[in-house]
């Protein structure tokens, strides 16, 4: 009765530690730096072209800046003093100029276009990067994550990459070279007034490092409360229903505004922050604009010698005219990487989330035994064959470098196998069982008596603690899982269906499956009548779930669909719940004849569903305590017989 | 869209209006800096005139200050605005999804409905950011720019007059290439996201069909998708750069050009060399002005989908409304169906529901049977008016459903779900939905009556254990029986479970059933099951057949007259008469 409530409390152990990984995201990891630039590796060629072009790009709009120095001293200031003619000398500057710009021009637009294949390239290698991690990682995981959680992995974490990759990381290296070639400009102008804006320079980080602190602890703030509001609406959207039935509007849309109003102050606050840094860096900006017009004044008057990276000089006006314009160049780039902060540190945030997900352990399979398309010689020894055969053995590699072949024949032998979801609080005893081919096994007892743990183990959804499972003989660990899970098929309580016709949802068990063969085992499993009812039969496009779909039409369809993949052995975990006991018994019949000679694990409530079982094992709180057929078992008048009992009670 | 959008602004209509007032003075500012600063430079610096620079250089300060000030609060206010909005209307549309008929909530799938109120809020709370800060202000530098650019050299000027139509134009055709890119890239997320939450959901099913590849393949191709036309989409923008430094490089050269020539020709009296540098930086302004211009209107294309998206939640009208003057009161438990007829849309041809007649007395337990698809659940959402019917009518009390209020009706119409839900928090908080007032004693009555008590007071925390999203941390059957005790909170006076313990083991549910009919003797119960023996000891059962009601009577009466019943019976109950 415990299990699953114990898996599931194992699963909150597991996921304590993720909401406090989230808080620690507000540090940066240089780990996870190096990892981000690791994912820049594949495209070293290109980064390289692009840094290239970057450069040349910020090039061309700094010697824009100081041109304008340059023409008002060398061209206009001469012409106007001493009535020369400098026009032709000015046409040719221009000229070069312009060359310039074309190639700054040109570089912007080649590190644009390459930049969009870098950038999204990386984002698809991550995004499939995760999706076939995930795909490898144990049912427990799945178990202990949330899907939303999950799923935004895939979207708002993946997107803050993008924002940084594309945007905030081209941005900071252009304005990193602007910095740079400003900077030596200015010491080539006067290294007193450079002095004194690097003074003025410390001020402005500390208040950007201040607010955009601030402004970035808050953005962190707003994801989690934004993943509290997601979360809060996914669940309640989901039971919208049940909401209505219980008339619980009310107090719903209460919480609802709880939440959504913590969110908006978070907001609030994270974007206020934002938004006031720009205009705060521009105008102190013109503050030192103002402080080196009057230092530089005052100095010049003085008559101050003036030092510079070329020399000693005396500081003339024109020299403080142009410096103060390099100033507005030097403030502006530093204002603007001061403006990606905030989407470098989501990025961060999220790449961590990323390899977080990445580095998930994934399912372990040391199995060495394969499943293999045999044929059987001349002397009636089993080989392997490369053809579809429609005979598979399993293929043993010994120690020794010797190749055996087991036949396959859906054997199963449980021997005192002993299973705990969490330490300490075993689920299940001593379970031994044998079902040979052809035998139709079932378990019946208590909701969570342990009934759905034992086939789990079987087709290693989880891994035993103690005892054995053979399948033909072989101890099932040795087994690739995939080839395991291969000759095992299974259809769960759960319906889950795929968005895709009909067809493709019964081809799942078998995908290179005929038409003619999927009808046939819709035809087995009695769907084929009310698939046919549909608007376009078996082209009818299933969305969300099959949602259109009644629970028992869904069950027909997932077992159609585990017939088509005809295993030797089949698990039926409650497949027929939801099915009317007259469609069942239909199902039934057509499910025997498929399963003559195969082997069969039954899990129902319904006690007329294994009733014919060759035999059926009564549970109780993870032990076997009765086992035998259903005559046996009436005659024995334990609890099986009490249970059976229990439909005519009332008579 | 615009307009049923703006009513959710409400209390942020001040912070909205103010904010782009306060950037209309940040705006004048920033225009006006570079004039003094050319003033400074001119008359201050080149004259060597410390008095003029200190003067200057504090009115410039002052401006500083000033333009400071309206750039923070500008900042607040959109930030306030912005968010306040935001909320605004995941509360509206929030508040009209609770209002929504179950029709209406199958209209939109549930997966659909989250989107519209997270993603799609984002880039509407980011679009109306830009709205009221950026779009205000890009206009207006560009403008004032313009016109100081006049006031200095009208001239010079002119440049501006051909350079700002071929940058629009260029920029528009950009936009216009790209915006059905964008377009399809955000259909394809939303494909990647359905694909992932499938895989989720279904991945016991992959992996026990080994599909984990062919799954894989299958998100490999959307994403490849993604990433072409993403790639597609900003290779386009990556025009935009390079096309606005062309034309301000253009400018920059042209202005060099003829403003020495201005200069020299009048001897800096029609031009002096600081207002050349102004010049220099109205270029700028103006140029980037458009170009954020151009960047705001790929951001509204963009989010244009998501507010029409919204438009839709917040204008979804529900199906199903109280009609005027309500009726308060539910009389008793009678139920009566005249000839009903359902279908479950307007248009659709086939009826799930024709000519069902029936009537049911207060107190009365009724069993329904049938197969798979032949509309039960249907008929009995009818009763607490979760759909309305398409023909006839369905009386409660002796009234019409219609004419009732809805609460008054569901709070006296109990209801399990097939699919049913519980939310996180804990049992306890579970079952109060039930009843919110009611006391430790209720509870513990309804779980006995429940068969839930047993194994409650088997957990550690007892009622106060944790219940995870969708309940997944209690069985199948336990979810069952809570459900259950949530519903009898209620006290109804009618109680349908629609297979409700069909995964509680047959003993179980028989003293579930037993609980019921002892305690609660005035409750019409209504049970719809699998099971002959949930059903057979009930004062009435209906055989439903294909949306018809194919038999009604009691367990003797169908064994003889209805043959569909009897078989039912046949292949539950055959063999279990061999060992009596």
């Amino acid at each position: 009765m415990m299990n699953k409530s114990k898996a599931s409390n194992n699963a909150k152990t597991q996921g304590a530690p993720v909401d406090a990984r989230k808080e620690e995201n507000i540090k940066i990891n240089g780990k996870t730096v190096k990892r981000i630039l690791g994912l820049f590796g594949q495209y070293k060629l290109r980064l390289f072209l692009v840094a290239v072009f970057i450069i040349i790009s910020a090039v061309a709009s700094v010697l824009s800046s100081i041109f304008l120095q340059t023409l008002i001293d060398d061209y206009i200031t001469p012409m106007l003093e001493t009535g020369e003619d400098l026009f032709a000398g000015l046409f040719k500057a221009l000229a070069t100029m312009a060359c310039i710009y074309v190639i700054g021009a040109l570089s912007g637009l080649l590190y644009g276009r390459i930049m969009a294949t870098v950038s999204q390239g990386i984002l698809k290698t991550v995004r499939d990067k995760m999706f076939s991690h995930m795909q490898t990682l144990p049912i427990k995981y799945f178990d202990s994550h949330t899907f939303g959680d999950v799923m935004s992995y895939y979207t708002n974490d993946t997107d803050s990459l993008r924002q940084m990759i594309s945007q905030s990381v081209p941005q900071t290296i252009s304005s990193l070279v602007s910095i740079v070639a400003v900077f030596f400009s200015m010491l080539r102008q006067s290294i007193w007034l450079t002095l004194f804006v690097l003074v003025f320079l410390v001020l402005i980080l500390k208040i950007t490092g201040y607010i955009g602190g601030k402004s970035s602890s808050y953005f962190i703030k707003q994801q989690l409360s934004l993943g509290v509001v997601n979360g809060y609406i996914e669940e309640m959207i989901n039971g919208q229903k049940v909401v209505k039935v219980f008339c619980h509007e009310d107090k719903a849309k209460e919480e609802f505004d709880d939440k959504n109003g913590v969110l908006c102050k978070n907001m609030t606050k994270a974007n206020t922050y934002a938004n006031i840094l720009m205009p705060l860096m521009n105008n102190l900006g013109y503050v030192l604009y103002v402080a080196l017009a009057i230092i530089g004044g005052v100095l010049a008057i003085q008559g101050v010698s003036n030092l510079t990276l070329v020399g000693w000089n005396t500081l003339t006006l024109g020299t403080i005219a142009s410096f103060l314009t390099l100033s507005r160049s030097f403030i502006n780039p530093i204002s603007q990487v001061s403006q990606q902060i905030n989407s470098i540190a989501m990025a961060m945030a999220g790449a961590e989330r990323i390899f977080t997900l990445i580095d998930e352990e994934p399912e372990t399979d040391d199995g060495y035994v394969t499943l293999v398309n045999a044929v059987y010689d001349k002397n009636g020894e089993i080989k392997e064959s490369d053809k579809r055969t429609g005979i598979w053995a399993w293929k043993h590699p010994h120690g020794d470098g010797t190749l055996t072949y087991t036949p396959l024949k859906g054997n199963v032998v449980l021997d005192d196998v002993d299973f705990e979801y969490e330490e300490g609080k075993p689920v299940l005893h001593n379970i031994s069982l044998y079902a040979e081919p052809g035998q139709k096994v079932a378990f019946v007892g208590a909701t969570g008596a342990g009934k759905t743990t034992i086939t789990n183990l079987i087709n290693r959804f989880y891994d035993i603690a103690d005892g054995k499972i053979r399948y033909d003989g072989i101890n099932i660990n040795k087994i690739k899982k995939a080839d395991l899970r291969r000759s095992l098929g299974i259809v769960l309580q759960d319906v889950n269906l795929f968005t895709g016709t009909v067809m493709d949802n019964i081809r799942y068990g078998k995908l290179d499956a005929t038409d003619e063969e999927c009808i046939a085992a819709a035809r087995l499993a009695n769907a084929d009548s009310f698939i046919r009812m549909l608007p376009k039969g078996y082209d009818t496009v299933l969305s969300g779930d099959g949602s259109g779909l009644s629970q028992g039409q869904r069950q027909l369809i997932s077992i159609a669909r585990a017939a088509v993949a005809d295993p030797p052995v089949m698990i039926l975990d409650e497949a027929t719940s939801s099915i009317d006991t007259r469609t069942e018994a239909i199902v039934q019949q057509g499910m025997d004849a498929l399963m003559k000679g195969r082997t069969v694990f039954v899990i129902a409530h319904r006690l007329s569903t294994v009733k014919n079982s060759d035999v059926i094992m009564v549970l109780e709180h993870g032990r076997i305590i009765e086992r035998g057929s259903h005559e046996k078992l009436i005659a024995e008048k334990g609890n099986y017989y009490r249970l059976y009992k229990g439909v005519f009670e009332l008579e | 869209m615009i307009k049923t959008l703006a009513k959710s602004i409400r209390e942020y209509k001040f912070q909205s209006i103010i904010t782009p007032i306060l950037v209309l003075g940040e705006v004048a500012m920033e225009v006006i800096i570079p004039l003094l600063m050319a003033s400074l430079i001119d008359n201050g610096i080149s004259d060597g005139s410390m008095g003029y620079v200190v003067r200057m250089g504090v009115i410039l300060l002052i401006c500083a200050v000033v333009s400071m000030f309206f750039g923070s609060m500008a900042g607040k206010t959109c930030a306030a605005a912005s968010a306040g909005f935001a909320k605004n209307l995941r509360h509206d549309m929030y508040y009209n999804v609770q209002n929504f008929a179950f029709s209406n909530i199958d209209k939109f799938s549930t997966a659909s409905i989250v989107t519209r109120l997270t993603t799609d809020v984002t880039n509407v709370q980011q679009a109306y950011m830009m709205l009221i800060r950026t779009a205000v202000r890009s206009p207006l530098m560009l403008v004032f720019s313009f016109v100081f650019s006049f006031r200095i050299n009208a001239r010079l000027s002119t440049v501006f007059i051909v350079f700002i139509p071929i940058l629009a134009a260029g920029l528009l055709l950009i936009i216009s290439k790209a915006h059905p890119l964008f377009k399809r890239v955000f259909n394809t997320y939303d494909r990647l996201n359905a694909s992932t939450e499938e895989n989720l959901r279904g991945i016991r099913v992959v992996k026990s069909f080994n599909r984990e590849e062919y799954e894989k393949s299958k998100f490999y191709k959307i994403s490849e998708n993604i990433y072409s036309d993403f790639v597609k989409a900003e290779k386009l923008v990556a025009l935009n750069m390079p096309l606005m430094q062309v034309c301000m490089y253009s400018c920059v050269i042209i202005i060099s050009w003829f403003g020495a020539k201005i200069i020299v020709n009048s001897t800096g009296t029609e031009l002096s060399t600081g207002e050349l540098t102004s010049m220099f930086t109205y270029a700028v302004q103006i140029l980037s002005s458009l170009m954020m211009l151009s960047m705001l209107l790929v951001m509204f294309t963009m989010s244009r989908a998501s507010g029409e998206r919204i438009t839709e939640i917040l204008k979804e009208k529900s199906d199903i409304t109280n009609c005027e003057n309500p009726v308060e009161e539910v009389k008793d438990g009678s139920i009566e169906l005249d000839n009903v007829g359902f279908k479950y849309s307007k248009s659709g041809e086939k009826y799930v529901l024709q000519n069902i007649n029936l009537k049911i007395n207060s107190g009365e337990t009724i069993g329904i049977i049938g197969g798979t698809g032949s509309a039960k659940s249907t008929l009995v959402q009818l009763i607490p008016r979760l759909y309305d019917v398409t023909e006839g009518s369905v009386k409660v009390g002796g009234t019409d459903v219609r004419n009732y209020d809805l609460n008054a009706l569901r709070n006296n119409v109990a209801m399990v779900l097939q699919k049913n839900e519980l939310f996180s928090g804990t049992i306890k908080s579970n079952l109060l939905w039930g009843n919110e007032n009611a006391t430790d004693e209720e509870i513990t009555d309804a779980c006995r009556k429940a068969q839930a008590e047993e194994f409650i007071e088997n957990l550690p925390d007892k009622y106060d254990t944790v219940i995870e999203q969708g309940g997944t941390n209690v069985s199948g059957g336990q979810k069952q029986r809570l459900c259950i005790a949530r519903a009898l909170l209620k006290r109804p006076k009618i109680l349908i479970l629609d297979d409700s313990t069909s995964a509680v083991d047959t003993a179980t549910d028989s003293k579930i059933r037993k609980a019921l009919r002892d305690d609660l003797p005035e409750t019409t119960k209504i049970i719809i099951a699998q099971r002959i023996s949930s059903v057979q000891e009930a004062d009435k059962i209906i055989v439903m057949d294909d949306g018809k009601i194919a038999a009604f009577g009691n367990h003797e009466q169908l064994m003889n007259e209805s043959p569909i019943y009897r078989e039912v019976y046949d292949s539950q109950v055959k063999g279990g008469d061999d060992d009596e």
